[in-house]
């Protein structure tokens, strides 16, 4: 498989605190991958930080040949490098459809933004139902829907995925994680922060232990499963 | 029986007597007083006590709703009563204690408005008539609903020709309409026959609307597409032609005002377009005014600080890319700023500009407080733009233009980018957006709006001073936008009619205009806080309306529900 996103010894500050310690870590093309790790471990730091809005001090990105480290947060995202945020954060006074065509914002070919609309339609069919309808109002799983559909709608190579199952019923955490798994299978490569370490080892493939902004353990996901430390530490026995 | 009822009761005729008391003693009531309504009945400090009686009455009544005829009338007697009370209360303290003392607006004439010239005597008078004027009110809710729109729209339309008598008397000072002006009016207020025919034809022209207007929509709706395609060209057609022979009627005290609104439309279509579309807060948008007016002035004044005599077609153009350049400049500085940050930095911005142009370091280039004097006037054709009644055409003009302009970036791409921004900026990053750019562009293209209202102020008055550029400017685009609705185009001209074209006519409020100002918008924010004409986002934000959802789809959406 070849290696379409890579971090190497990435240094994050926020003003005197050393937020990340040398984070590398690799996504290969067609491949989930978790973050998993308590609070304040860094996960959100490193999404934001390969999405362009927070500045590594030190250390590179690559997606392909291409450096990361060097552009600016909107020319990542028309690289296909697409975050859903941590908290959903849809466009609250925007209706349904508006924050869609928000998330196609980078591209200009009307058919294939009309194409994935109608694919997003299709993977979330609550979301046509109230497609004229403000966002603000709709139940914290159809925001969720709509904000992994705001980003699909920018046709990520790379879907970053921050905390999707937060504040959501575990029937919905199920449902979300199964579309995750769906969009997995369609050819979007995914890396997916999650504190709910259960379900996402459950959908990835392979995955990282995050521990005071260094990475701790790293392997498949079956073996961190299996492994002691993490079945004590995040997995509850 | 509900105690807490009659407890609110007491309530609303406490405030609106506080009220009362507050507008006598700031001096509203004695400056209208000035003014005759209907000659020898009623004058413009009587009226608007009146009109205070009757909004308690209304209000009294309405929180007893549904609570029978005679209790809702007793509570807006009641609500009155108190109401009188308070200004009865001011009276009689007049007269042991020296109020002026203290307060410079409780003057003799004041308390002779008050007391209808009748002393403590009238004090019983005073709450009684208060008390029944409230009832009256009180029982206008109680009609059925077309009868009150009569009555409403009779009084409403009385008290808008009373007010404004010295200017519709203008309007009818032509040959032919001086009968008309004769029976209506004195020379300095309605007459009663004046006053009953304007209630009367008022509410007739009313009625017939409200009974035609259904028949007229349902004739329009079943025509075919083409025609009602030509009608609204016609109807667009019509309107465009009533506005282009406005100043022939108006004359030019009339056009004057009508440039000055439409000034402000510019700057606020300007300002929307940074605050409503993109949310970035500007009160410092005096500044892009002032650019635009000293561009002109310099680039076309015969005095000897001149940089050039070009026309002021030119001058306008180059003070468009002048504005287009301080803006973007303006925006670098402060592109990390947000919120009210945002506010405080732009603030200062505004001040930067006025001082520079005031100080003595740059007198020899910018004139200093003795401004830029003798701009001439604009000629196109050997047509000169002589006064207001011609300068109305440029400004109708530039508005039009301006205001296509900003509806087509609304709907734009870039459009787009300064709604999402104004949501939320980190995730419109997140979806690809240029924050700096868009910023930038927000800045610059609003900055360009106000330019351009600059550069007809300055050939409006003829010479540009620093100090027709204070803070006071920024906050008046504001507060139009605000009251006319945040992010909506209409909603800019509806704004500035309101806030700028009304308080010209009523020169009297000229003192008063920051107390009513302040009011309107506390008024404004609690009743209707979308704005007179809100746009679409505002309006969805402010009442949800959730989509009725057809019948067949139901059922499947209940199942799966969330």
């Amino acid at each position: 498989m070849a290696v379409l996103l890579e971090v190497e010894n990435l240094h994050v500050y926020y003003g005197q605190i050393h937020a990340l310690k040398g984070i590398s870590l690799k996504v290969d093309q067609g491949e989930i991958v978790t973050l998993i790790g308590a609070n304040g471990a860094g996960k959100s730091t490193t999404l934001k930080t390969i999405s362009g809005l927070l500045r590594p001090r030190e250390g590179s990105m690559r997606l392909g040949n291409e450096d990361l480290v060097a552009i600016a947060a909107h020319d990542i995202v028309a690289k296909g490098v697409v975050q859903v945020p941590e908290g959903r954060r849809i466009f609250g006074r925007l209706t349904v459809v508006e924050n869609l065509l928000m998330g196609a914002y980078t591209r200009n070919d009307r058919p294939g933004i009309a194409e994935d609309l109608e694919r997003v339609f299709t993977l979330f069919p609550r979301l046509r139902e109230r497609q004229s309808q403000v966002a603000g109002t709709l139940s914290g799983g159809e925001q969720q829907m709509l904000a992994i559909g705001r980003a699909l709608m920018g046709r990520p190579t790379v879907l970053l995925l921050d905390e999707p199952s937060m504040g959501l019923a575990p029937v919905l955490v199920e449902q979300i994680f199964e579309t995750i798994t769906g969009i997995n299978k369609q050819g979007t490569t995914i890396l997916l922060v999650e504190q709910n370490a259960y379900m996402a080892l459950q959908v990835a493939n392979r995955g990282y232990v995050l521990q005071t902004g260094e990475i701790a353990l790293a392997g498949t996901a079956k073996d961190l499963q299996a492994n002691e430390e993490v079945r004590k530490a995040y997995l509850g026995g | 029986m509900k105690p807490q009822r009659w407890r609110q009761t007491v309530r609303t005729g406490l405030l609106w007597g506080a009220g009362a008391v507050f507008i006598s003693l700031v001096g509203l009531v004695e400056a209208l007083q000035q003014r005759q309504i209907i000659t020898g009945v009623i004058s413009g400090g009587h009226l608007l006590l009146l009109v205070v009686a009757l909004g308690a009455g209304i209000s009294a009544a309405r929180k007893h709703a549904g609570t029978g005829t005679v209790r809702q009338l007793a509570a807006a007697a009641l609500a009155g009563a108190i109401t009188g009370l308070l200004p009865a209360i001011l009276v009689a303290l007049s007269t042991v204690v020296n109020l002026r003392s203290m307060l410079v607006g409780a003057t003799p004439q004041l308390f002779a408005v008050l007391s209808f010239a009748r002393g403590t005597d009238a004090l019983p008078w005073i709450v009684l008539v208060v008390a029944g004027v409230s009832a009256l009110g009180g029982a206008l809710t109680l009609l059925p609903g077309e009868v009150r729109s009569l009555v409403t729209t009779g009084i409403s339309t009385l008290l808008v020709v009373g007010l404004m008598q010295e200017q519709v008397q203008l309007l009818l000072q032509t040959e032919r309409t001086a009968r008309i002006r004769e029976v209506l009016f004195t020379f300095d207020g309605l007459t009663v026959r004046g006053a009953v025919l304007v209630a009367v034809v008022s509410a007739g022209f009313s009625s017939a609307w409200h009974r035609q207007r259904p028949k007229a929509t349902r004739r329009v709706a079943g025509l075919a597409p083409e025609q009602r395609k030509a009608l609204r060209i016609v109807g667009f057609v019509a309107a465009v032609g009533a506005i282009l022979i406005l100043p022939l009627f108006v004359g030019p005290f009339f056009s004057q005002v009508l440039v000055l609104v439409g000034l402000y439309t510019l700057m606020g279509l300007g300002l929307n377009l940074e605050v409503g579309f993109a949310g970035l807060l500007d009160i410092g948008f005096v500044a892009f005014f002032a650019v635009g007016a000293y561009t002109v002035g310099l680039l076309t004044t015969g005095s000897e600080i001149a940089v050039a005599h070009l026309s002021w077609w030119t001058a306008t153009l180059i003070a468009v890319v002048v504005s287009l350049i301080s803006g973007v400049f303006f925006g670098l500085p402060i592109l990390g700023i947000r919120g009210d940050y945002l506010a405080i930095a732009t603030l200062g911005f505004g001040e930067i500009i006025r001082l520079l142009v005031l100080s003595d370091f740059l007198r020899p280039w910018l004139g200093g407080s003795q401004g830029v004097l003798t701009i001439p006037k604009p000629v196109l054709f050997g047509f000169e733009f002589r006064g207001p009644e011609q300068l109305f055409f440029i400004t109708v003009g530039a508005s039009a233009l301006i205001a296509f302009v900003a509806a087509r970036l609304r709907d734009s791409r870039l459009g787009r980018a300064w709604m999402a921004m104004r949501e939320d900026e980190d995730v419109a990053q997140a979806m690809g957006i240029n924050l700096i750019n868009v910023k930038l562009l927000a800045y610059g293209i609003g900055a360009v709006f106000a330019g351009v209202s600059g550069a007809i102020f300055a050939v409006m008055v003829g010479s540009v001073f620093p100090h027709s550029f204070s803070v006071l400017v920024s906050i008046n685009v504001l507060a139009l936008i605000i009251v006319g609705g945040m992010g909506s185009l209409p909603g800019v001209v509806v704004g500035s009619l309101f806030l700028v074209g009304l308080p010209e006519l009523l020169r009297e409020f000229s003192d008063f205009r920051f107390l009513v100002y302040g009011a309107a918008l506390m008024a404004m924010m609690v009743l209707r806080p979308e704005g007179l004409w809100p746009s679409a986002t505002r309006r969805r934000e402010l009442h949800e309306e959730v989509p009725r959802i057809p019948e067949g789809e139901m059922v499947e959406a209940q199942e799966g529900h969330v």
